[in-house]
């Protein structure tokens, strides 16, 4: 103990640890050995070799997870903690298929096109995350085109549900239930989305980034209201 | 506090992780700006030699025990492969890591949107101060005035032009044949905005105003509020008086504030003149244009199926065929008429 202390001063830190004695009566016996790194690296590589049901299945239970979340938001950070762009292309490609037209001859009005659609989509959503970032925002990109990309979910409800109305006619009773519908569903899609997105703005320029969602939602649901069906 | 040369034991990992003083050679805790420079330590070549420095260190000691120990079991943590495979993970960790340090440093330099941060630094409340202020004309024309450099405002009034324009093409039942209804109303309100700031800047420029590009991006940007309040009103309600009376009024006002702002930077009779005019000429036309393009009027069909007379503004933007078809057809009907009489 004593040229442990006399070393202290000129040994570097923590030196003094290696120099704990135990005295000899009780009895110190096991197994010292680290775990190793091996097992853990292998559980990371060894989803390469399992079926591809199991991986489709996992992928697909996230999505359906974060789906929930998005129908009943709660302030919880799965959205931003595992972020996916499976569950957005998902809902995109549906919105897109559903919403797109034929030809322009063939009927009077002009339906969007697939690729409009889905261009509105992603470009919204990518001016909507730059906009949220320069006002100062903590959220990453891809964070931001998630929860985007997410709360689209409401507006692909409310589309199919304006599809099954409209196979009861077109007129003026058919016409309120769809403004009703896509109403309560554009404006549920961007509570959803401010609950995510506001967080990580400064608290007076929330407003700022609510706006521009607000506005893509608005467009969106605008589409599925003058979505009209082909004879 | 000086540590000694080599002592590795304040590093997290057991071969030495990539502190400062390990890569530039020092253990003391004053760095020596002399070293300094960029690319010391963190290019892939320095990382590169690192790394091979330290494998070449290890797999010696490796072996050292590795020979000393004759019952080498496999993944123990003092066993040859078990020392090379998480050694190997560690570097591969590193390399990535050094990867990533190189990649987000070029893309920084290049694609960095911190350079428009400043000009979305704005509140909630200058926004609507902003937007007010955009439809009451100065005074004080003797003096240059004040012009708020911000692109949030002219961005959202921009992209809420664009809903109201989609909005008044669908009702108005307009048939775009080579593009798309959404791509003509984004190319339309962003090729206004864009084109008619860079005209103006380019005159102002010409006639030595002083006025910034930024500056005029955000004036022409916050006159839209005045066109998207029209269009939106007469969008949904179909009266051409109305569409006139505002069209004076609230185009009027916000041409004369832009008109205003750029007399007070302007030196000159004869500069203020085709500055402002200009100006005026192109706002003013541009939401005449925005009416009457995509307006909802099916009157201005029958009239043009049934009489010649037709009043030129009613016109749709209908297929040409169509139109031109039916004019055709009233025409030869009155030439079949005129001859045989």
């Amino acid at each position: 103990m004593k040229m442990a202390e006399a070393g202290e001063s000129i040994k570097p830190l923590f030196a003094g640890l290696t120099d704990i004695s135990i005295s000899e009566d009780i009895p110190v016996e096991g197994d010292i050995s680290v775990p190793v790194g091996s097992q853990n690296a292998d559980n990371d590589f060894s989803t390469l070799d399992e079926p591809v049901k199991d991986t489709i299945l996992r992928d697909l239970r996230a999505v359906g997870q974060k789906f929930v979340h998005v129908m009943y938001p709660k302030k919880s950070s799965a959205l931003l903690r595992d972020w996916d762009l499976w569950g957005p292309l998902l809902l995109c490609v549906t919105l897109a298929l559903m919403l797109q037209g034929g030809s322009a001859d063939s009927e009077d009005e002009s339906r969007p096109q697939f690729a409009e659609v889905f261009v509105i989509i992603w470009f919204g959503s990518v001016i909507i995350t730059l906009n949220s970032k320069l006002l100062g925002g903590t959220i990453s990109f891809f964070q931001s085109l998630c929860v985007l990309g997410y709360c689209i979910l409401p507006l692909t409800v409310a589309m199919i549900v304006c599809r099954i109305v409209l196979l009861g006619g077109v007129g003026p009773v058919s016409f309120a239930i769809r403004l009703i519908i896509v109403t309560a569903s554009f404006s549920w899609s961007t509570f959803a989305s401010t609950a995510f997105l506001a967080d990580s703005q400064p608290a007076n320029r929330k407003a700022l980034v609510v706006y521009p969602v607000f506005l893509f939602y608005f467009v969106i649901g605008w589409m599925i209201l003058t979505f009209s069906p082909s004879h | 506090m000086s540590t000694p040369q080599g002592s590795k034991n304040t590093n997290a990992e057991p071969w030495g992780a990539f502190d400062d003083n390990v890569i530039q050679g020092s253990g003391s805790a004053v760095i020596d700006m002399e070293n300094m420079d960029d690319t010391s330590g963190s290019s892939f070549e320095d990382v590169g030699e690192m790394h091979q420095r330290l494998r070449e260190e290890e797999e010696v000691t490796a072996e050292a025990a590795a020979t000393e120990e004759d019952t080498g079991e496999d993944g123990e943590f003092l066993g040859m492969k078990g020392l090379k495979g998480q050694l190997g993970r560690q570097v591969a960790d590193e390399v990535w890591q050094a990867g990533k340090r190189q990649a987000s440093k070029a893309f920084n330099l290049y694609a960095n949107i911190d350079i428009l941060r400043p000009y979305f630094d704005v509140e909630p409340i200058q926004v609507r101060n902003r937007l007010v202020e955009s439809l009451i004309p100065v005074r004080m024309i003797n003096f240059p005035q004040k012009v708020a450099g911000e692109l949030y405002g002219p961005m959202m009034l921009v992209f809420t032009l664009v809903a109201i324009l989609l909005h008044g093409m669908k009702t108005s039942g307009t048939v775009i044949r080579e593009g798309t209804l959404m791509g003509t109303a984004i190319g339309t309100c962003f090729g206004y905005w864009m084109g008619v700031s860079s005209f103006v800047y380019f005159l102002a420029y010409l006639c030595n105003a002083q006025i910034t590009m930024l500056q005029m991006l955000s004036l022409l940007g916050y006159g839209l509020f005045g066109h998207c309040m029209v269009l939106f009103i007469t969008y949904n309600v179909h009266f051409h008086s109305l569409f006139y009376l505002l069209w004076l009024l609230i185009g009027g006002l916000s041409t004369l504030r832009m008109v205003a702002v750029l007399i007070s930077r302007t030196v000159g009779q004869t500069p203020r003149l085709i500055l402002c005019g200009s100006l005026t000429a192109l706002h003013m036309l541009f939401l005449l244009y925005l009416h009457f393009a995509y307006h909802k009027m099916v009157e201005g069909i029958l009239d043009t199926l049934e009489g010649p007379n037709v009043p030129p503004f009613q016109r749709v933007a209908r297929d040409v065929p169509a139109v031109s078809n039916a004019i055709m057809n009233a025409t030869m009907k009155s030439i079949a008429a005129i001859v045989q009489s």
